[in-house]
């Protein structure tokens, strides 16, 4: 393959995007359980709860900096790298992000530092109050995040206008209760909160390890293996929504994670794995679980679900129809200055969902009415995105939310029903795990976007029609600099985590510590009695 | 939805450029103090103590504040998706170099007392200035720019596409009245940042922001009247030969624009906009008096602040102002110009973004005034010792 802007672009976006995703579940996930252990500590006004509030705030705050950094890369990026399609679709794309700033960010930012610099100048329900703000403006934030990718994945509400040459806004209401969205949003958050809660379960189980801060850890613990039992439970229904979302709108995508080359008789099989051959169209070495695919797809059991090699014949045939869109459309663009006949429009319409169709010719020519049979082939093939990462990285991450779930159904059950007391190799466990939500995280997008390819937007617009035009130096030369400074970034990043962790907790040390000498006084009284 | 008829397609473009105007105004006002105080760090803090002070004034809100300069974005792509696209395309370089700015602020903030060595806090110094003071230069740069006409063309498909090489993209950027502006807006920020300091810190730093405030504020001075001068006479405006309909469709190339005569001729047409530059000067005249009296009470102490205000709200709007309605001219093709009855987002678009506006905002203007209220009071070194501050 030739590296140019488009190759660049792609590289420099997808890596600043899961870059960014490194710290974002993490914020969306310990926003909320800080607020909870704060609210603990304002019900029962016990010491302890308002130092682990306090410490996990430290931590919560190292990330929340390079959370922040790096989403701003991120609102910029469109305009930068991605000119025409910020210009094709940013009548509905740029609602949500806009909305985002309005409604999320905004809260979010401006309460973040009152609850840093705040504890002196609130009562503590005030402060209470702010972290809750915090967490709805992160969560909300990601809300509005996944409504503008929800667009992309399955964009509705929305028309292409032959004359100002865009899709445009017809209804706001279909866009922000896309059903694609919705199961996004919750799926992502819920991916978050595991994140967060594998994270606050690592550290303190270290802690615990080492014997140090005990009681702080076991009541973290506590906290966070509830926390993330019931979002580890939810990734995985609202993945499986996400699935059934796709059988409807994304069959490709569909059929490319399940590598499925044929249409099978309903209902399908599931390949557990397999070696998929995109050259030969089949999976070598697969094992299949029958039904499986059928049920979560199409949730019946005489739905078919279409294979690759259908949609392929498919998507030839909407290119087709698709070069009469624009063969129609470059008519309206002539008489533009005269002014346009409104029949000419209404033609238009009839057949203009396929015009993305055509436009996936454009890497081939500059006008697609001249396009030759063996170029309407390619193209359609072009339908097909990369089969085997997407293939893999959807059961890698499938792999580990199963996981997960029992990791963190267990502590759940160690800390209700026996005591708070967990074994040494379930300690040792916890802290390997702790990387594990962030590769599902990041495979999770790796899934959704490219599994969405050859497009930006599915059907709409194909990528290699929306980057800008720009010298391969240059974006070679931003590329390099983002991957220094963030991996700089990163590594400063890192240091601090390891190093406030290993300090523990530095706030209100000696309260605590009286308090904790009067609570285990008392409880030993209560069990003497 | 028929709802959005209420308003019609003309009065929401109109609404949308003054909104346009309102977020840059707004991100200059707050977030532009703390580039100001990011430039001024090493000059009004000459030890540990004192820049923490000095970063401590704008420790709780820099965050929030920089979130203007986000919506800003958002609402650039939402209200006027082509001038998001072709702006920050064709400012490729220049807007890397803002971002890299930006990017380092957010951690220098946080990370900078997380470790005692000198080094450690000596190089956070230095990026929270030039996190301060790279994107103050470059935002005028930029204005300047978009003055002067940026070098781009619309295909028949309403593709941008820039006619300048890479390397005059980047360099073709830095020509003289552009760097003039860049300086207009850098001075005019420490000005703020300078008139904020002196409003939240005492002493030694205050008296020396004050002295670092007037010298801008002089820069500013001479800076403004000189680039008017400069559009005067040096520099072409861009105008409809004929009046475009106002409710036509977001297309550049039905309605073209043409180059020719000069920005200022605005002022003839409709003189009372003469009422935006008349306050940026008075503003920043009045600021440099104010930066000039002793500290004597919180009237003194936010006197500059406020004519800083004033300024930067009459130095913003009259650029925006001469240049109505064009938003972003193109020197190349001047018929590929956007304005603001070409390049906006649908009706439906507008109206919804709109309400959602109207809703929010000023939800957004209480909840920030109640957080400047409670953390209202000057920052001193004693509030960086105590350990209970949380202080950066």
């Amino acid at each position: 393959m030739e590296i140019g802007v488009l190759e660049l672009s792609r590289l420099q976006f997808a890596s600043t995007a899961l870059f960014h995703f490194l710290f974002v579940p993490l914020t969306l996930g310990l926003s909320i359980i800080i607020a909870i252990m704060e609210t603990v500590y304002v019900m029962t006004g016990r010491p302890i709860w308002r130092q682990m509030t306090k410490f996990w705030g430290t931590l919560f705050g190292i990330n929340f900096a390079l959370g922040v950094a790096t989403g701003i890369t991120m609102e910029f990026q469109f305009g930068m790298n991605w000119a025409y399609y910020s210009h094709y679709v940013g009548d509905i794309f740029g609602a949500p992000l806009a909305l985002e700033g309005l409604m999320a960010f905004f809260m979010e930012a401006t309460f973040v530092g009152l609850w840093f610099f705040g504890w002196d100048r609130l009562s503590a329900r005030a402060h209470m109050i702010v972290a809750w703000l915090v967490a709805i403006g992160t969560n909300f934030s990601a809300l509005w995040i996944l409504i503008a990718n929800g667009w992309m994945q399955y964009p509705v509400g929305a028309e292409f206008n032959p004359v100002t040459m865009r899709m445009e806004l017809v209804s706001f209401a279909e866009v922000i209760f896309n059903p694609v969205a919705q199961a996004k949003f919750v799926h992502t958050v819920s991916a978050g909160y595991v994140t967060a809660a594998m994270f606050v379960l690592g550290v303190s189980a270290w802690y615990l390890l080492k014997g140090r801060h005990v009681e702080l850890a076991r009541r973290s613990i506590a906290v966070a293996s509830a926390f993330g039992l019931a979002g580890a439970l939810s990734v995985v229904v609202l993945g499986d929504e996400s699935g059934y979302d796709a059988g409807l709108n994304q069959k490709m995508k569909l059929a490319a994670i399940e590598a499925m080359w044929e249409t099978e008789p309903a209902p399908a099989s599931f390949t557990v794995v397999g070696l998929p051959d995109r050259e030969a169209r089949q999976t070598h070495y697969a094992i299949h679980l029958p039904w499986v695919m059928g049920l979560i797809g199409t949730r019946s059991l005489t739905e078919e679900i279409r294979g690759v090699n259908d949609l392929e014949a498919e998507a030839a045939e909407r290119i087709r129809s698709g070069i009469g869109a624009y063969d129609l459309l470059m008519r309206i663009q002539d008489s533009r200055a005269t002014g346009v006949d409104p029949a000419l429009v209404e033609e238009f319409h009839e057949v203009g969902d396929d015009l993305g169709y055509a436009l996936l010719l454009k890497r081939y020519l500059d006008d697609p009415r001249q396009a030759s049979e063996a170029q309407i082939m390619q193209a359609a093939s072009d339908t097909i995105p990369p089969v085997w990462p997407v293939f893999w990285s959807f059961r890698i991450m499938v792999g580990i939310g199963l996981t997960l779930i029992v990791a963190t159904g267990y502590f759940f059950w160690r800390a209700s029903f026996r005591q708070m007391q967990f074994p040494r190799w379930s300690l040792r466990l916890a802290v390997a795990l702790m990387p594990a939500p962030w590769i599902a995280a990041e495979l999770g997008w790796i899934v959704a976007e490219v599994g969405r390819q050859p497009w930006t937007v599915d059907g709409v617009l194909p990528t290699a029609l929306s980057v800008s035009h720009l010298g391969v130096g240059e974006v070679a030369l931003t590329l390099l600099g983002f991957c220094l400074f963030y991996t700089a970034l990163l590594v400063v990043e890192v240091m601090l985590m390891l190093k406030y962790i290993r300090k523990g907790p530095q706030d209100d040390v000696e309260e605590t510590e009286e308090w904790m000498a009067d609570h285990r006084a008392r409880l030993s009284a209560e069990v003497v009695r | 939805m028929i709802l959005h008829e209420l308003l019609s397609f003309e009065m929401l473009r109109l609404i949308w450029w003054v909104l346009l105007g309102v977020l840059l105004i707004g991100f200059a006002l707050t977030d532009g103090f703390d580039m100001g105080v990011g430039a001024l760090l090493p000059f009004v803090g000459r030890n540990d103590v004192e820049r923490r002070v000095v970063i401590n004034t704008v420790g709780p809100v820099w965050e929030g504040n920089q979130v203007w300069f986000i919506l800003g974005g958002g609402a650039i792509f939402a209200a006027w998706p082509p001038l998001y696209a072709i702006s920050f395309s064709g400012f490729y370089m220049a807007m890397f170099l803002i971002l890299a700015a930006l990017i380092l602020r957010p951690v220098a903030f946080k990370y900078r007392s997380k470790r005692e060595d000198p080094r450690w806090r000596e190089m956070w110094d230095r990026a929270l200035f030039i996190g301060g003071a790279a994107p103050a230069l470059l935002f005028g740069v930029a204005v300047g720019n978009v003055l002067m006409g940026v070098p781009f063309h619309l295909t028949p498909d309403l593709m941008p596409i820039p006619d300048a090489s890479a390397l005059m993209r980047f360099f073709g950027l830095l020509r003289p009245f552009a760097l003039l502006c860049g300086a207009v807006s850098l001075a005019m920020l420490v000005m703020h940042g300078a008139g904020w300091l002196v409003l939240k810190t005492s002493g030694e730093v205050q008296a020396r922001a004050r002295r670092y405030g007037r010298t801008a504020a002089l820069v500013v001075l001479a800076g403004y009247t000189l680039a008017g001068l400069w559009l005067a006479v040096g520099i072409e405006g861009y105008g409809y030969a004929a009046p475009p309909p106002y409710d036509g469709p977001s297309n550049p190339l039905i309605h073209p624009i043409v180059r020719g005569g000069s920005w200022l001729e605005a002022y003839g047409q409709r003189p009372w906009i003469a009422v935006a530059p008349a306050m940026g000067f008075l503003g920043t005249f009045m600021a440099w008096r104010a930066l000039g009296r002793g500290s004597g009470g919180r009237a003194s102490d936010l006197a500059p602040l406020g004519w800083s205000k004033m300024a930067i709200f009459g130095m913003i709007s009259s650029v925006g102002l001469v240049m109505f309605p064009v938003v972003l001219p193109s020197s190349t093709d001047p018929g590929s110009s956007l304005t603001v009855w070409n390049a906006s987002a649908s009706h439906l678009s507008l109206f919804v973004m709109l309400v959602a506006t109207a809703i929010f905002m000023p939800l957004i203007m209480a909840y920030t005034a109640w957080v400047y209220r409670v953390l209202w009071g000057k920052v001193t070194p004693d509030h960086i010792d105590d350990p209970k501050g949380h202080s950066y």
